[in-house]
């Protein structure tokens, strides 16, 4: 018997968990993909919203602007990578400078500080690559960057020393109800448990619809993006949002916190929950809508385009929280934009209404801190130097273009949680993410997995599952 | 602190010759960087045959071409470190610092007078192109797949769509064919082939694979592993033609879609860069814009022929042997700048130091399309100093002509000579 089940591995379930990794409870996250952060999680604009454009009074608001204050000490904590360089949000057209007006009194109702806007020459001097167009542009000094992949992997590893346990390829198939709270039949065996989170991204409303009569409806919404060569990452330094224009709700340009420049999201309303295609259409509106910020955007340094999806919920907010017709049943549903920069705070808030109901207490020995993998590619030179006379693998440079080295490879797959893919190499270490994509790298990243997890190199995938990277050896198929 | 009078970055075909020549023109305190297990570099994985019939007059795979240079390089005791991947190259003044890390030195400071940079080229991946569609398992560069099926023993997919009609992603039609997967089609989206006509037929033709020229793979399918992909002719803009879409069933896709010499520790040293060819801009004596940094090979243009890289390599060995032997370094020289026009995309060397460059000049060059029947003409000034009639140019086949000393410098007043594709 389980205290808590959470569902998805995500940002918010890991930031749930580590949350109630605080307390003297048992509990497990069951995620259906082989490693965390391999929904939702791992494709969005990787950014810290400063909070002024939730509507007033909504969880979005509150979640957003907690988040946003716990975010920089909870990157030290974790030690993820975050950078707070500011938001602005351009204004295309004198008529509709109204709208900016609006946005900064929401913001300040919201409690986001600093808020301020801004015209004139001041527009180009700090930011030279903007559009001409721009007649006027709000700067919100809290607005950050951050690294979605290492915040929500640094949240698992730290839940999982201080006691969560993680199932991964382990996908939940219905939920029911008992005198003691809930069973949970999974694609591996049954869980049962007192307490359930439902973190289930675009999923969630199948759970809560199974265990609730007010039923949820949740819309993918999918957002395609662009990622550009470090050589464009200081095209702009805060991140660029749009109002929303006849074209549409806009699209962000941003510095992203290892130095690439990313554009997007699109967005379009489908109904594959695992619909993660781009496309030619997308791409294209893309690049137009983007350029209205910036004409100049380098899109020919594109190395790379990917989509995600947004879990809409019909209602607009998040729904968080025990569900009133069903006890010990906890949402997290709904989260969409800004979900990243509310995870921190919906974390604690889910946290402590389950403590609350399980009268948990806290943990004495609770370990709050957590190191990353050495980055080999931002060290000091003199730190690099004592770092490979103490393990030469950190002096063996695996992917050539984030210079990524063997000893962080072998680091990131016997940590906590470890990597068991490519693709979980690559979120730990960005070992095949820069300008090659893996060209180079891939066969000697497989052969480190093959070699550190003993497997045969027709057992490693690019992330699990089905994704085998090879199909055989030489000549077996020959007759 | 080590100190070098020359260091090689990079053991490919272009270094080790690089190596080799300088070491013959005297220079004795020089160093190959390389970042592999072994030398040789990318022709460690071309075990196809075609290498070398310039060079040694037969023909060789690429491992046994590289071998040639290794051994030379074990003769000649040149020394080399493996595994080893260079950071950062600094200029300052005279002196140049290399840093670079392996498991056995750590991170090295080596200071030394010149550099040779060698570090070749990488492959357009999947994203660079915006393939639109799925991001599963099963799509490679051609590269990657040729060193896993030819180094590992491994087989990257059994069904095979290829894009791109350059030389590795035809040489791969073919061994991909050999050890047993069924090749579907090669597209290509331009309305020619990137490679040399030999490979058109000995890899496809030969082996009754399809080439469709303009055609790109507009949708990859497959949400974990490849399923297929979409493919659609294009127009002349190269925009997919909305109804010709066909579905192919495959596992794999394989890229073949132009190589970018790699020239970030280029940037990072201040080298200025052309736009054109994505590598550094030379003169006659194949040297950057700062003094005492050579480059040659793919990493300052994409090559066709290793045979030409080799011959190019052994120039920058030589000159940069001439550079650390010269006495006063600061000569005013005068500088022409090749300017190249109608259908000409660019020249390497960019530029020529007309008292420094010797009797008979090599310039490469490529063209922008495919062109029968047109004359090569060189201008200075009025002055037509070469005129040559080619049959057919592609842009997949690298070009040369001779330029003569004696020709530039009996009219010294013009800074640029102009080298352009005419019909007469």
């Amino acid at each position: 018997m389980y205290d808590v089940v959470i569902i998805g591995a995500g940002v918010i379930g890991c930031a749930v968990a580590r949350e109630l990794s605080k307390y003297r409870l048992k509990t497990i996250v069951l995620e259906k993909g082989e490693d965390v952060c391999s929904g939702t999680s791992k494709a969005n604009s990787a950014i810290v919203h400063a909070g002024f454009d939730a509507e007033p009074g909504t969880w979005k608001a509150k979640m957003n602007v907690i988040g946003s204050r716990k975010m920089e000490a909870l990157s030290k904590e974790l030690d993820f990578p975050y950078k707070r360089n500011g938001s602005l949000v351009l204004c295309f057209e004198e008529k509709d400078l109204y709208k900016l007006e609006n946005l900064k009194k929401k913001g300040i109702e919201n409690g986001v500080e600093g808020l301020e806007i801004i015209t004139g020459e001041k527009i180009w001097e700090m930011e030279p690559n903007l559009s001409k167009n721009v007649k006027a542009m709000l700067y919100a000094p809290t607005g950050a960057i951050i690294c979605p992949f290492k915040l929500t992997i640094a949240l698992a590893e730290n839940a999982n020393i201080n006691g969560v346990e993680f199932a991964f390829d382990t996908e939940v198939k219905n939920i029911q109800k008992t005198t003691a709270g809930y069973t949970i039949e999974t694609t591996k065996e049954y869980y049962e448990t007192k307490c359930i989170v439902n973190a289930a991204g675009v999923y969630a409303d199948i759970f809560h619809n199974m265990v609730s009569e007010e039923k949820l409806t949740i819309i993918p919404r999918k957002g395609e993006y662009c990622l550009m060569d470090k050589k464009a990452g200081n095209f702009v330094s805060h991140t660029i949002f749009q109002l929303p224009t006849e074209m549409g709700k806009g699209v962000l340009i941003t510095p992203t916190v290892h130095g690439n420049l990313l554009a997007g999201p699109t967005a379009e309303d489908i109904e594959d929950r695992e619909g993660i295609n781009t496309t030619g259409e997308g791409i294209a509106k893309l690049s137009k809508m983007a350029k209205l910020s910036a004409e100049n955007i380098p899109l020919n340094m594109v190395i790379t385009s990917f989509a995600g999806l947004r879990a809409t919920e019909k209602g607009g907010d998040f729904v968080l929280g025990e569900v009133a017709d069903a006890p010990g049943f906890f949402d997290a549903a709904g989260i969409q934009s800004p979900g990243l920069s509310s995870a921190p705070a919906i974390g604690e808030y889910l946290a402590d209404g389950i403590a609350g109901r399980l009268n948990a207490q806290k943990k004495e020995n609770f370990k709050p801190e957590r190191k990353d993998i050495p980055c080999v590619a931002e060290m000091p030179k003199e730190k690099l130097k004592a770092l490979i006379k103490e393990n030469p693998l950190y002096g063996n440079v695996i992917c050539r273009c984030e210079t990524v080295t063997e000893g962080e490879i072998v680091n990131a797959i016997h940590r906590p949680l470890g990597a068991k893919s490519l693709d979980g190499v690559k979120r730990r270490t960005r070992a095949g993410m820069g300008r090659c994509q893996s060209g180079f790298c891939a066969p000697r990243v497989m052969e480190i997995l093959e070699r550190e997890l003993q497997k045969s190199p027709l057992e490693i995938t690019k992330a699990g599952g089905t994704s085998a990277l090879l199909t055989g050896k030489i000549k077996e198929d020959l007759e | 602190m080590q100190e070098y009078e020359l260091i090689i970055v990079g053991g490919g075909p272009a270094g080790l010759a690089a190596a080799i020549s300088a070491r013959e023109n005297g220079i004795e305190r020089l160093l190959i960087l390389e970042r592999d297990y072994e030398l040789g570099g990318i022709l460690n994985q071309c075990i196809h045959n075609g290498f070398g019939l310039h060079t040694f007059k037969e023909e060789l795979t690429g491992p046994e071409y590289a071998q040639r240079f290794i051994d030379q390089v074990f003769e000649k005791n040149i020394p080399y470190k493996l595994n080893t991947m260079v950071l950062e190259i600094e200029a300052c003044g005279d002196e140049k610092m290399v840093t670079a890390i392996n498991k056995e030195d750590g991170l090295m400071r080596l200071k030394t007078k010149s550099v040779i940079l060698a570090m070749g080229c990488r492959e357009r991946p999947r994203g660079a192109l915006n393939i639109p569609g799925y991001r599963p398992a099963g799509i490679y560069t051609a590269g990657t797949a040729q060193r896993l099926v030819n180094m590992e023993g491994l087989m990257p997919g059994r069904e095979v769509v290829i894009l791109g009609s350059g030389d590795i992603g035809l040489i791969m039609a073919r061994r991909m064919t050999l050890e047993g997967a069924k090749v579907k089609v090669v597209a290509e989206l331009l309305p020619y082939s990137g490679g040399l006509q030999r490979n058109i037929v000995q890899c496809l033709e030969d082996f009754d694979i399809p080439l469709k020229l303009s055609h790109t793979v507009v949708e990859v399918h497959g949400k974990e592993r490849v399923t297929g992909v979409t493919l659609a002719e294009v127009d002349e803009n190269r925009r997919p033609i909305p109804g010709t879409e066909e579905f192919y069933s495959c596992d794999t896709l394989l890229l073949s879609c132009g190589l970018i010499p790699e020239n970030e520790l280029s940037v990072k040293a201040g080298i200025e860069l052309s736009n054109i060819t994505s590598g550094p801009v030379v003169n006659e004596s194949l040297e950057t814009n700062i003094k005492g940094i050579f480059a040659c090979g793919n990493v300052l243009h994409v090559h066709d022929l290793v045979d030409y890289v080799s011959e190019e390599a052994k120039k920058a060995g030589q000159q940069a042997a001439a550079f650390l032997q010269e006495k006063e370094s600061d000569k005013k020289e005068k500088t022409i700048i090749i300017q190249p026009e109608g259908g000409i995309r660019y020249t390497v060397p960019q530029k020529i130091r007309t008292e420094s460059m010797e009797e008979n000049l090599t310039v490469r060059f490529r063209v922008g399309k495919v062109y029968e029947n047109v004359y090569v003409n060189v201008y200075l000034g009025d002055k037509q100093i070469i005129h040559k009639k080619r049959k057919k140019m592609a842009p997949g086949e690298m070009e040369q002509i001779i330029l003569k000393k004696s020709d530039l410098t009996q009219e010294l007043k013009f800074d640029k000579i102009i080298m352009k594709l005419e019909e007469a």
